[in-house]
């Protein structure tokens, strides 16, 4: 297995278990579907079905460093476009795919800037999509005609292996931001690699392991975790759509069950909508006695998600001891840390007033009143530092509270074609994330940066602010975005507040209406609540601009509660 | 259970849970998933409640978007039980 002592056997993305294990008949992918049966692709299939892809795309003039988008469902062909690209030196980048929210052409508008604005040679989709996209600035594939093409392809010979060097770039990863200019996280082999390695190390992976997953695969959890670690290290995955398991959750449980998962990696909403979300009916005979590990990351970790979760499925084999953390990154690859296989979470109990006041994680006893309760994401995995800084820079000690930053051999090269952003500052990556660090284990503890994470998903208020203010009956530049975090969905709903022309209800519903859906079909986000307000009722700093903390808490103490 | 009862109990439902708005104006065919006022995931939630509350188990292969954006829809297979 690849581990950071094994490391310098591995040169490419091209030397992973998938493609190099002499036992070809093992399982290298299990496809769980709602209502169909699983399919097994061992790696014999995975094999062949790359490389017929590969010589298609080869024909179709594909070259070693060309971008290759793959805006497609999540399904096997999606996953065989993307190493079929790394097997001619493309570099893939898989990209989120038009839902029915979202309106098709402001999903073209963002496709197309990133075409322009990052050079892509192809863009591979679904039949159903191609024709969307036509207009997009650069080839672009349907399935059919895809497969039309690589079955004229002779088979090859001698497999396809492009030559690619371990600094160069191997794929990207997309920020999920809603407009256009995303930015593209370059990952050279290296990187990609580094990272597999140390944090195999820190999960103690093994030949056993089995890992499931149903998250997107353009997003860094899922790209790395859910795909990439599995398939270069030879153990299988067990993968499934995230539409059909955001509807049935407990086909997660039927997927471990079944194939004697794990691994499993949630956002921390995921905890809540897996304890509540299922019913009882559908986890009869169901165990998880096979897993080692459900690991939280990428949302702020809640012990109550934990609890919730622990509760309603300790019934089924889960015990305290496989609720995992991770503190991740597209920027580091994906983990910074990861908690020890096997413990608990570290619960640090700490005083509320010292940390607001004076921004030092002061521990008390359990149950003093107003302490709070942060989990500990674990140690940094091999080869990643990380450092608590001042607002001038200076590295702060043990318990003080400042901003992440980290530095590691698993970093991005760049922001693809975008020498306008410098991911650096002397060596190191400003995360944007406040925390602390206490007994060896990093604690983040909020953002420096106004970023809502939803359901796992980032999102930038002043991306949905622009959307609001082209509303009509909105007063533009009148509409503010924040996050409120909610206790029962484990996750921060999206609140918008904005200033409309004093009207009826019936046409303020209207007005009210049209936001829900604007924002809907530009950004794929569902807003929690949405409030209409009478001009002057948004409080603006003494530049005039709108204030969104202070506006934040001036609704969160009008509101009357819901329920 | 009949069409106004479970009508008037999913729309209850709905804008107080997921719209966060009871004074919301839903319509019968407006799409709830498409046009943004609820999230795929609480397909998941409106199981489980119309479960506890109807005792009707919805098989996982008719919770989906195409099949329960609407009123309407999700009222009309509550009803067929």
């Amino acid at each position: 297995m690849l581990t950071p002592s094994t490391r310098t056997h591995y040169h490419t993305l091209l030397d992973a278990t998938v493609l190099t294990a002499p036992d070809a008949a093992a399982p290298a992918i299990i496809y769980v579907q709602t209502d169909t049966a699983p399919s097994t692709i061992t790696r014999a299939d995975f094999r062949k079905a790359i490389h017929q892809y590969a010589a298609a795309l080869d024909a179709q003039g594909i070259l070693p460093g060309d971008l290759v988008i793959v805006a497609h469902t999540q399904n096997l062909e999606s996953i065989y476009l993307f190493w079929a690209a790394l097997l001619v030196g493309a570099i893939p980048s898989m990209f989120p795919t038009l839902t029915e929210k979202l309106d098709r052409a402001i999903y073209m508008q963002g496709l197309a800037d990133l075409v322009r604005l990052s050079g892509v040679k192809l863009v591979l989709t679904t039949d159903e999509f191609a024709p969307l996209l036509a207009d997009v600035g650069c080839r672009v594939l349907g399935s059919s005609e895809l497969i039309t093409l690589r079955d004229e392809v002779p088979t090859l010979e001698t497999p396809f292996m492009a030559s690619r060097s371990e600094d160069e770039v191997a794929l990207l990863q997309h920020s999920s931001g809603t407009t256009g200019l995303q930015k593209g996280v370059a990952l050279s082999h290296q990187a990609v690699l580094n990272q597999l390695a140390s944090y195999s190390a820190a999960l103690k992976l093994n030949e056993q392991d089995v890992i499931v997953s149903w998250l997107p695969l353009y997003h860094d959890m899922g790209l790395i975790a859910g795909f990439l670690l599995p398939l270069v290290q030879g153990i299988p995955l067990v993968l499934m759509s995230p539409f059909d398991w955001v509807q049935h959750p407990a086909l997660l449980f039927r997927a471990i069950h079944d194939w004697q998962g794990t691994l499993c990696w949630l956002p921390n909403f995921a905890y809540n909508h897996c304890a509540r979300r299922i019913r009882e009916r559908d986890l009869a005979g169901l165990s998880t006695a096979s897993m080692r590990l459900f690991i939280n990351c990428s949302e702020p970790v809640h012990p109550e998600s934990h609890q919730q979760f622990l509760e309603r499925f300790a019934p089924l084999g889960v015990r305290p001891e496989m609720l995992a953390v991770s503190y991740a990154m597209a920027e580091n690859t994906f983990a910074v840390t990861q908690t020890r296989p096997g413990t608990e979470p570290t619960l640090d109990v700490i005083d509320r007033a010292a940390l607001e006041q004076t921004g030092h994680a002061v521990p008390v006893p359990a149950g003093t009143p107003d302490s709070v309760v942060k989990v500990g994401c674990g140690p940094t995995i091999y080869g990643t530092k990380i450092q608590v800084i001042d607002s001038a820079g200076q590295p702060l000690p043990e318990r003080a509270v400042g901003e992440l930053v980290v530095r590691s051999d698993c970093m991005l090269t760049e922001y693809y074609r975008r020498p306008d952003l410098q991911p650096f500052t002397e060596g190191w990556y400003h995360t944007g994330d406040i925390g602390y660090l206490a007994e060896g284990e990093v604690y983040v503890i909020g953002r420096s940066k106004d970023l809502i994470i939803n359901a796992g998903k980032n999102i930038f208020p002043q991306d949905l602010e622009a959307i609001v203010n082209t509303v009509p009956g909105i007063h533009a530049g009148r509409a503010v975005v924040f996050g409120v975090w909610d206790e029962r969905e484990g996750t921060e709903l999206v609140a918008v507040i904005a200033e409309v022309d004093s009207m009826d209800g019936a046409a303020r519903q209207q007005v009210g209406r049209s936001v829900r859906e604007a924002v809907s079909k530009a950004a794929g986000v569902s807003l929690g609540y949405v409030h209409l307000v009478e001009a002057g009722w948004l409080i603006k700093t003494s530049s005039g601009k709108i204030a969104r903390n202070a506006n934040r808490e001036k609704w969160l103490r009008e509101r009357t509660p819901v329920r | 259970m009949n069409d106004t009862i479970v009508r008037q109990s999913l729309r209850t439902y709905i804008t107080r849970e997921f719209i966060r708005d009871e004074s919301y104006p839903l319509t019968d065919d407006e799409g709830i998933i498409t046009g943004g006022l609820m999230d795929s995931f609480a397909l998941a939630e409106l199981a489980v409640y119309v479960e506890k509350q109807f005792n009707v188990y919805i098989p996982d292969p008719d919770l989906t978007v195409a099949k329960m954006d609407t009123l309407n829809q999700m009222v009309a297979r509550v009803l067929r039980g």
